[in-house]
């Protein structure tokens, strides 16, 4: 349909002329003929009031000379070449919003509308570990802060950057009633400051400048971890009237920290003279050179690699790869070296949820009482107490307060030279026997993916090998965590490079899927790579408006919904404690205990992803069809859309 | 009389080597299901590794009297099943239904497993 050629202003100054005209004869007179030459209209007019409101000249004292101070905000932020800012539109940010559209172009960084700022921090997380860039998030006050704080945290836990700001209006005395009040905070960065690294509150724009840029070196030498800055409404409002006088430091990175060099060469002694070294990361490897370096160091030592998979840190089509075989290897080791390691304790001690001791469960060593315990990671920098992601205190023999990957280098070069030249042919004969272990590990994984294959709900293994044969010949990446659908994805799939998989939301805090999904396919788009996210449905309903936002911004990503229909983690521990107190789960009219299951009514996901202007297919339900649909949504991602397919699963 | 003995017999024998030999499958699919065996092991017994150790129930599940006992008493991740909450007649059923599950096919034959 043509457009009508008159543009809603001129057609609202019309109305304005034409109402103020019926209350004067002489006005009437005078415009009447404009309205007769203009198009008709599509829309119902407005009133003469609101024609006016609309339409009126406001109240405002002549232009100030200078520049709006959220200009030079602007000026500051793109001195750090931040390529993306997905928010919530927010009153208390209004001036540095309009000055990041209009005054920057919206360009480094382009604004992203998000539907919640949950999902715009969860978004700045998943490109983060794709990109290994920060973005910037802006939230509304009190309220956007809050609603964002679970991402954050998030954040925290999975050391992540993100630089957040909270609008906020300090000056009680100016800032208007009512709404705006109940947003203000006199300390705003108080709610997210026991999970941020650093936050300050600005009260001029060169000392935003400062904060600005001193916020964004803290947040990237690690531990990477988030940071918060007020952003205070006046600041933002307020003319600049001396432009040059004001500055913006130059960033310069920060030099990672290394691990202390007789440190180094004491753990490298004692990997290079054992019999049974382990190597386990987490989220060690955060690029593909750190993947690189942890080969040179496995293959040095002919040690076998636990990938805890908070990041992809070592190739598992490696024969070193023995992620199959960890609690034995845990427990024959002589040597382990951790590296990232979200949790030490855990990967030593095995606890068992069966209500002894009081209810807390058995707790038990899995380790030799001789085993010799190494620790790189730089969570140890971290001062925060509050939270509890330092977890339980696992006494090591050799800790550094290091970044593991940066230490990677001296580490590998303290072993060659460190390495007996007389073990070298038990060294040999090592790597040969975790060749062999790695092959039989392969062959009884897909052995396991063979059981169920046919089944209704569709299992696990056949949804994940029916979507890689679609993309197996693609540049892709997997954006979502797998530990919900048996882990399949990463054991079944070959998985060689940093972005093949990039770890799970940190804190597990439900809401992170769907979100850092789209953040990281933004980056793999940028890329020219392929997203795939396997999405658990509970997950999805925290945070489905994200999909519209992907659609919005044309974000390429195939969704493939894990829709067990349960928030199935749940199901199993409600289960689990009424049996032990010989009771059984009531479960009303659902399939699982009351309050664990998304069911009566199911959710259909096609039918969501497609009211928010996305291509979807399913729920499917039955093997056969997943081919066909899958083929359908791929071409769909690689014209540049996302899409959806919902699969009714089996529930891990 | 000399046949109808024999029968007898028979009956007598195949139920003392295995109480569920008059199990209902059907009946224990239910159960399987209602009880929430499904919730950890999948609804035909193949099992996770990130809810059951990576070993599947099905095909060819425990011995009777292995299974019947671990069901009951076990004390590790897997919480027991008193018979105050599961009847002996609903785990015999639960363990005809498991007998009735078919194997796997070898992973060897599924393309989509050789990629």
């Amino acid at each position: 349909m043509a457009r009508s050629k008159i543009d809603r202003r001129k057609f609202l100054a019309g109305v304005a002329l034409a109402g103020a005209a019926s209350a004067s004869p002489e006005g009437a007179k005078a415009t009447t003929p404009i309205m007769e030459r203009a198009p008709r209209p599509s829309a119902l007019r407005p009133s003469a009031a609101v024609a006016a409101a609309e339409t009126g000249t406001p109240q405002i004292s002549a232009k100030p000379a200078g520049m709006p101070g959220s200009d030079f905000m602007v000026d500051v932020i793109k001195s750090l070449d931040i390529p993306y800012l997905p928010s919530n539109p927010a009153q208390s940010f209004r001036g540095l919003h309009e000055s990041l559209i209009d005054y920057g172009g919206n360009k480094k960084p382009e604004f992203l509308t998000c539907t919640h700022e949950e999902t715009s921090v969860a978004m700045a997380h998943g490109y983060f570990k794709i990109a290994g860039k920060p973005l910037l998030v802006l939230c509304h006050g009190t309220v956007g802060l809050q609603h964002a704080a679970m991402a954050i945290y998030n954040a925290w836990c999975d050391r992540v950057p993100v630089i957040v700001m909270g609008g906020t209006d300090l000056d009680a005395s100016k800032r208007p009633p009512g709404v705006p009040t109940f947003h203000s905070a006199q300390d705003v960065c108080a709610l997210v400051r026991d999970f941020t690294k650093w936050d300050d509150q600005p009260v001029s724009l060169q000392h935003f400048a400062q904060s600005f840029v001193r916020a964004y070196k803290l947040a990237m030498t690690p531990p990477y971890e988030p940071v918060a800055l007020a952003l205070d409404a006046e600041l933002q409002e307020m003319t600049v009237r001396d432009r040059p006088k004001l500055t913006i430091p130059r960033y310069v990175p920060t030099a990672p920290p290394q691990g202390d060099l007789n440190a180094v060469r004491e753990a490298a002694r004692l990997l290079a003279n054992a019999e049974h070294p382990v190597i386990v990361a987490d989220k060690c490897a955060r690029t593909a050179n750190g993947v690189r370096l942890l080969v040179e160091l496995a293959e040095a030592l002919q040690a076998p690699v636990i990938d805890q998979k908070g990041r992809m840190n070592f190739p598992n089509t490696h024969p070193l790869s023995q992620n199959a075989r960890s609690r034995a290897l845990i427990g024959e080791a002589d040597v382990i070296l951790g590296l990232e390691l979200s949790d030490y304790w855990a990967t030593v001690n095995a606890f068992i949820d069966n209500g002894e001791i009081d209810g807390t469960g058995l707790q038990e060593s899995q380790i030799k009482p001789t085993v010799k315990l190494i620790s790189i990671s730089s969570v140890l920098l971290n001062t925060k107490s509050n939270y509890q992601d330092f977890q339980r205190l696992q006494v090591v023999d050799i800790e550094m307060a290091a970044d593991a990957e940066a230490t990677l280098p001296a580490l590998i070069e303290a072993v060659k030279q460190t390495l007996p030249s007389g073990r070298k042919a038990a060294i040999e004969a090592r790597g040969a026997a975790m060749k062999k272990a790695w092959s039989e590990a392969r062959d009884r994984t897909r052995q396991a993916a063979a059981y169920a294959w046919d089944a209704s709900p569709i299992s696990t293994a056949r949804m994940a090998m029916e979507v890689y044969a679609q993309i197996k010949d693609l540049d892709w990446s997997s954006v979502g965590g797998d530990r919900q659908l048996s882990s399949w994805p990463s054991r079944l799939w070959p998985m060689e490079k940093y972005y093949h998989h990039i770890g799970g939301p940190g804190g597990y805090g439900i809401g992170y899927g769907a979100p850092a999904a789209v953040g990281a396919a933004l980056a793999n788009r940028d890329a020219g790579r392929f997203s795939i996210n396997f999405q658990p449905d509970g997950d999805m309903m925290y945070s489905p408006g994200v999909l519209w936002t992907a659609v919005h911004h044309g974000i390429p990503l195939l969704t493939v919904m894990h829709n067990n229909r349960g928030y199935h983690q749940e199901v199993m521990h409600v289960q689990r404690v009424a049996n032990r107190r010989d009771r059984i789960a009531y479960a009303g009219k659902d399939l699982g205990p009351i309050g664990t299951r998304i069911e009566n009514p199911v959710i259909d996901y096609g039918k969501l992803a497609g009211s928010l202007g996305m291509w979807s297919a399913g729920p499917i339900t039955d093997p056969k069809d997943l081919a066909p649909a899958l083929k359908k949504a791929v071409q769909v991602v690689k014209a540049g859309e996302p899409a959806l397919v919902d699969v009714v699963t089996q529930p891990r | 009389m000399v046949v109808r003995a024999l029968i007898v017999l028979s009956v007598t024998m195949i139920f003392a080597q295995d109480p569920t030999a008059a199990a209902s499958t059907e009946h224990g699919k239910v159960a399987y299901m209602q009880h929430g065996c499904w919730q950890c092991h999948g609804t035909v017994g193949q099992g996770s590794i990130a809810t059951s150790g990576g070993k599947p129930l099905a095909p060819d599940p425990l011995p009777w009297e292995t299974f019947s006992s671990f069901v009951r008493s076990t004390n590790r991740a897997m919480p027991p099943y008193s018979d105050k909450i599961l009847t002996e007649g609903d785990l015999e059923d639960i363990y005809a239904y498991l007998q009735s599950i078919p194997k796997p096919a070898d992973a060897k034959t599924i393309p989509l497993l050789n990629p």
